[in-house]
């Protein structure tokens, strides 16, 4: 993905463009990777059944030896059901939105109703003595806020409100009806300002400045947050000309005089909100010196990291509790306003405090996908050969930052001159947060569909563009050139029609776009694994499962290595008392975590083997795990039951914790929590569309979605997920839309009644194809999957529509009033 | 599936105490307050005794069980089960009749017991996600579910494996047609969707099957 100096020199293919050398010199390449002892090690490189080769890597000593394909392994690769999902369909699973504790207090909050105010004064006397209240707290901090660069800029008791359904105070209660009462017996007063809730308006002269001065906003582990120490000129931050450090390059005024073919559009997305069916929630239970957090979140650590911060509290002394998370989608990181406000009413209130955000506070300040107006030009060759890209970007994440397009324009496709100049505008409105890969999924919306249109305007196929310029030799580019073979002929593309072929009022077409997401690793990534004397394993790390399937994937692999079945594997992630685990965002899971535990359960089987092997009278290099039993190598008769031999070898407990090597051929870049390849995560979307031209009605019917994911661990789980990305790539392509009104700033459709998603009746027909790819880079070769499956799937279905119709519907979402506009267009 | 609120749909046995008409009668908002007079008087007249704001003694038949509660009875159904008696199964994700992630079955009918009151479903055998396996047989459906990796996150998951094990109940001969009706009502953030059709019939098959031997 991205041309960063191969380190041990197996891309053979890899043949870097000049752009892509200029690129090199951006990002600051991280140290050589794994310092220590190490050896050279063959292994199996490229996509298994389309050509592999051998490669040689560099790898630690202790580096378990390479997994074959999965065709020859037991646990590893097979679809296994998900461990916990009966505790899943008998309801026994529990959520942060399920924990009740002995004597534990309802938390209600208090909202502001103006979108921009200062409290002057807030009178909780009338709550404080209402039956049943223990506790009231006044909000004294916000987070999830872009924050001043000079917190001087603003002075005040109380943090300002920037928009409506602020959270300004709270009450603990003793039982849900009392907190509500009380809450609203909290008198505020507030001194309106003048606010602004539409980006249009917001970029202009004069309109109301959100922040009095210019901000700043840090990145979550999922993503989001803005570069620091951009410019800022009233409401407009910017520009970021590198997002994730990716481009600018070349000259592309230049580049756009030696064009042969310019093609330049204005695209529209909309605010979407993320809707977790569990939403954003927090039990604080402060007992002592002990804070103990039950938490619907992304990331454990970053809850305990937080409150410990946040409290002052040394990290041993909070222990955050994530047994189930019901979806999360990038917007559960953290403590959040809510659980800052559990925390400090637990302490007062000496009692364990539930606070969880009911509907309509989850779409207003629970974090949102900004939207995005999108200046995008591309210049090529009369062959297809690009010339330039230039974007202009400007989205809205409310209060926060973050509101970038993207880097696929720097990175999908061959390019010497690249220029792009993202903005953040601030409005009046709840804080954006990363939501499944963000950014790429608005730059792709536009990127896509101007590739398309190139290729018509030259006269060539979409995909033979695609197989032209889409050449960077990265494993993600490699993956897309055999993900477009797959998909064509599954879709059936060479049989697709000129676009407008029907004649009737019912127009059907047939799309395509690529999907490009960074392959990344959590670093700090641990495992550990441990065998009893019974014979029963177990492993434990600090993850959690957002709905992925962590626990399947952590005990497949452990069981790998022992020959067991991963039902036997007990897999235990969900608190921060375990060894440290990777966030569950940007698709990194599965990534970081199966090398770490395959490298734990490697060392626990060797050292079992070899406190094994007396009782087989052999040497433990002979002992294999296989099929639940224990064998000396060309043995058979010689097996025993796992447990009988793990019994009768004496062991009591052994243990081993291993972490997450670097990859093998090291990084592009790092940032303290993550390290990202120069390789990315691919995938090709095929859709096909219905559109009725009468009634401006768009029906997605069938996607065909071919991906990858490096060593797919789970079929079963890799597809479900896929099936989610592509759902939810339908509805954000033609549903979702938040809408607030100007007026009042208040969000009209805060609700799932009126906040339209995909529901069983909109759901295409999809069809999975994905690829087992081996990147000979980790003890597993496992990536991720989630956020790819979300990129390509709005543009997939823009192509669509315009080969339904002849016509570019530039404006998401294709809601029947903005689908009669983009078919008036001439 | 659409969620029932059962205001329209009088049930031989049932006082007629709705959420909407409890909250009428009790004066709760000022929008209504010009309603007050008339409801209470058309309550006194026609009948059923008016409850509450006070708790009142409710007897429930609960998953095959008698469970006698002090509820109060602005009390939802969903908030009895889950905030009372501590079954969280049945999980509530709008709490307005919208998502479907509350789905109870009342007698065999599916409803949304965050639009339930809890004093309406005397009379009636509510059954949720806790009382659908028999001991530690799965229902069908719910074994379909996981074979078929129908739940990611699975919050939505108690409501969906209601509606679907009621159709499978009703309508072993069930079609995909069929499925995509009795969950239509239901909200998968997850995308769950593809798998809950393809378990929910599977497990209509399997279920055929074992009724058309015995
Ligand atoms: S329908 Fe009852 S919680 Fe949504
Ligand atoms: S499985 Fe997560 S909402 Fe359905």
């Amino acid at each position: 993905m991205q041309d960063v100096k191969d380190t041990t020199g197996t891309q053979g293919t890899a043949k870097p463009s000049d752009g892509q050398k200029a690129q090199a010199a951006g990002p600051q390449k991280p140290p050589p990777p794994n310092p220590g002892p190490s050896r050279e090690q063959a292994m199996q490189y490229g996509i298994v059944g389309a050509g592999m080769k051998e490669v040689t890597r560099r790898v630690p000593l202790d580096e378990p030896p390479p997994l074959p394909e999965n065709a020859k392994l037991k646990s590893i690769g097979k679809p296994v059901s998900r461990l916990d999902g009966v505790e899943k369909v008998t309801g026994r699973a529990r959520y942060t939105f399920d924990v009740q504790l002995p004597g534990m207090l309802w938390g209600q909050r208090v909202l502001s109703p103006l979108p921009h105010a200062r409290i002057k004064s807030i009178d909780t006397s009338a709550a404080e003595r209402y039956p049943g209240v223990r506790a009231v707290h006044i909000v004294e901090r916000l987070l999830a806020t872009a924050k001043l660069r000079d917190p001087k800029a603003e002075q005040g008791r109380y943090p300002t409100v920037r928009y409506a359904g602020q959270p300004v105070a709270a009450v603990a209660a003793d039982s849900p009806r009392a907190a509500e009462a009380a809450a609203r017996l909290i008198k505020v007063e507030y001194e309106p300002l003048p606010h602004v809730t539409t980006i249009a308006e917001a970029m202009k002269e004069n309109a109301p400045r959100v922040f009095p001065g210019p901000t700043e906003q840090p990145a979550t582990a999922g993503g989001g947050g803005a570069p620091p120490g951009l410019p800022q000129k009233g409401n407009v931050r910017g520009p970021d000309t590198k997002p994730r450090g990716m481009g600018p390059r070349g000259d592309v005024e230049k580049g756009f005089r030696e064009s042969e073919v310019v093609v330049e559009a204005e695209y529209r997305t909309q605010v979407q909100t993320h809707v977790p069916m569990e939403p954003h929630g927090l039990v604080a239970d402060w007992k002592d010196d002990m804070l103990t957090l039950y938490a619907s979140t992304q990331w454990v650590a970053s809850v305990r990291d937080e409150a410990a911060e946040l409290f002052e509290l040394p990290k041993n002394k909070v222990r955050v509790i994530s047994d189930f998370t019901g979806g999360g989608f990038g917007a559960k990181y953290g403590i959040g306003n809510y659980g800052l406000l559990a925390i400090h009413l637990s302490r007062k209130a000496r009692a364990p405090v539930r606070m969880v955000l009911d509907r309509r506070e989850e779409h207003v300040s629970g974090g949102n996908r900004p939207n995005s107006i999108q200046r995008l030009k591309v210049g090529a060759k009369r062959d297809g050969s690009l010339v330039a890209i230039q974007l202009q970007a400007y989205g809205s994440g409310g209060v926060a930052g973050g509101a970038g397009v993207g880097f696929c324009h720097s990175t999908l496709y061959e390019c010497p001159n690249v220029h792009v100049e993202q903005y953040d505008v601030f409005t009046n409105a709840g804080p954006c947060a990363a939501f499944r890969a963000p950014g790429q999924v608005q730059g792709i919306f536009a990127l896509e569909q101007t590739i398309d249109e190139l290729a018509e305007r030259i006269g060539m196929d979409a995909l033979a563009l695609r197989a032209k310029i889409d050449v960077s030799g990265t494993d993600d580019a490699l993956a897309r050139a055999q993900e477009r073979k797959l998909g064509a002929d599954k879709v059936g593309w060479s049989k697709r029609r000129p676009a407008g072929s029907d004649k009737g009022p019912i127009k059907r077409g047939l799309g395509v776009a690529q999907s490009q997401w960074v392959y990344l690793v959590h670093r700090n990534t641990s495992c550990e694994v441990r065998v009893s004397g019974d014979g029963s394993v177990e492993a434990f790390s600090a993850t959690q499962d957002i709905g992925t399937g962590t626990r399947t994937i952590l005990a497949q692999v452990v069981a790998e290595e022992f020959g067991l079945r991963p039902e036997d594997i007990g897999a235990y992630v969900g608190d921060s008392r375990y060894p440290q685990g990777p966030a569950s965002g940007g698709s990194r899971v599965t990534s970081s975590l199966t090398p770490a535990a395959r490298n734990a359960a490697h060392r626990c089987a060797r050292e079992l083997a070899a406190r094994i092997a007396p009782l087989f009278e052999a040497s433990a290099d002979d002992i294999v795990f296989a099929d639940g039993k224990v064998s000396v190598k060309g043995k058979a008769s010689s097996a025993m039951p796992f447990r009988d031999a793990v019994k009768k070898s004496g062991v009591r407990e052994l243990s081993h914790r291993a972490d997450r090597r670097d990859d093998y051929e090291g990084y592009a870049m790092s940032t303290p929590d993550m390290s990202i390849s120069r390789h990315g995560i691919g995938g090709v979307q095929f859709a096909e569309v219905e559109v009725d031209t009468e009634t401006g009605i768009v029906k997605v019917e069938r996607v065909v979605a071919v991906h990858d994911c490096g060593r797919p661990i789970n079929p079963k789980l890799t597809e479900s997920q896929i099936f989610g990305g592509v759902i939810q790539g339908v509805s954000y392509a033609l549903y979702e839309e938040r809408h607030l009104d100007p007026g009042s700033g208040h969000q009209l459709n805060a609700n799932v009644d009126q906040y339209k998603i995909v529901g069983s009746r909109e759901v295409p027909k999809i069809e999975v194809i994905l690829l087992e790819q081996l990147g000979a880079q980790s003890s597993t070769d496992a990536r991720g999957v989630a956020e790819p499956a979300n990129v390509a799937t709005a543009a997939a279905v823009a192509n669509a529509f315009y080969n339904a119709t002849g016509k570019r519907i530039r404006t998401l979402p294709m809601t029947p009033a903005n689908v009669l506009a983009a078919l008036r267009t001439t | 599936m659409a969620p029932s609120d059962d205001d329209s749909d009088p049930k031989p046995l049932l006082p007629k105490l709705s959420r909407r008409a409890f909250f009428t009668g009790a004066g709760a908002s000022a929008l209504t307050a010009t309603l007050v007079q008339t409801a209470a008087q058309a309550a006194t007249q026609a009948g059923p005794a008016v409850l509450g704001p006070e708790p009142s003694t409710l007897q429930l038949d609960l998953n095959g069980r008698t469970v006698i509660v002090q509820a109060d009875p602005g009390t939802t159904l969903a908030e009895l089960l889950r905030n009372q008696l501590g079954m969280t199964g049945t999980k509530v994700g709008c709490d307005r009749g919208a998502c479907s992630a509350c789905t109870v079955w009342l007698d065999s009918e599916v409803a949304a017991s965050c639009m339930t009151l809890a004093f309406d479903a005397r009379g009636r055998k509510v059954t949720t996600i806790e009382g659908l396996a028999r001991g530690d047989e799965l229902h069908p459906v719910q074994r379909a579910f996981v074979e078929n990796d129908a739940l990611q996150c699975g919050f939505c998951t108690p409501g969906m494996v209601m509606s679907c094990a009621a159709l499978v109940e009703r309508n072993p001969k069930c079609t995909l047609d069929d499925v995509k009706q009795a969950v239509s009502g239901h909200l998968c953030r997850c995308g769950t969707y593809p798998n809950v059709f393809k378990a929910t019939l599977a497990a209509a098959q399997a279920s055929g099957k074992g009724k058309g031997k015995s």
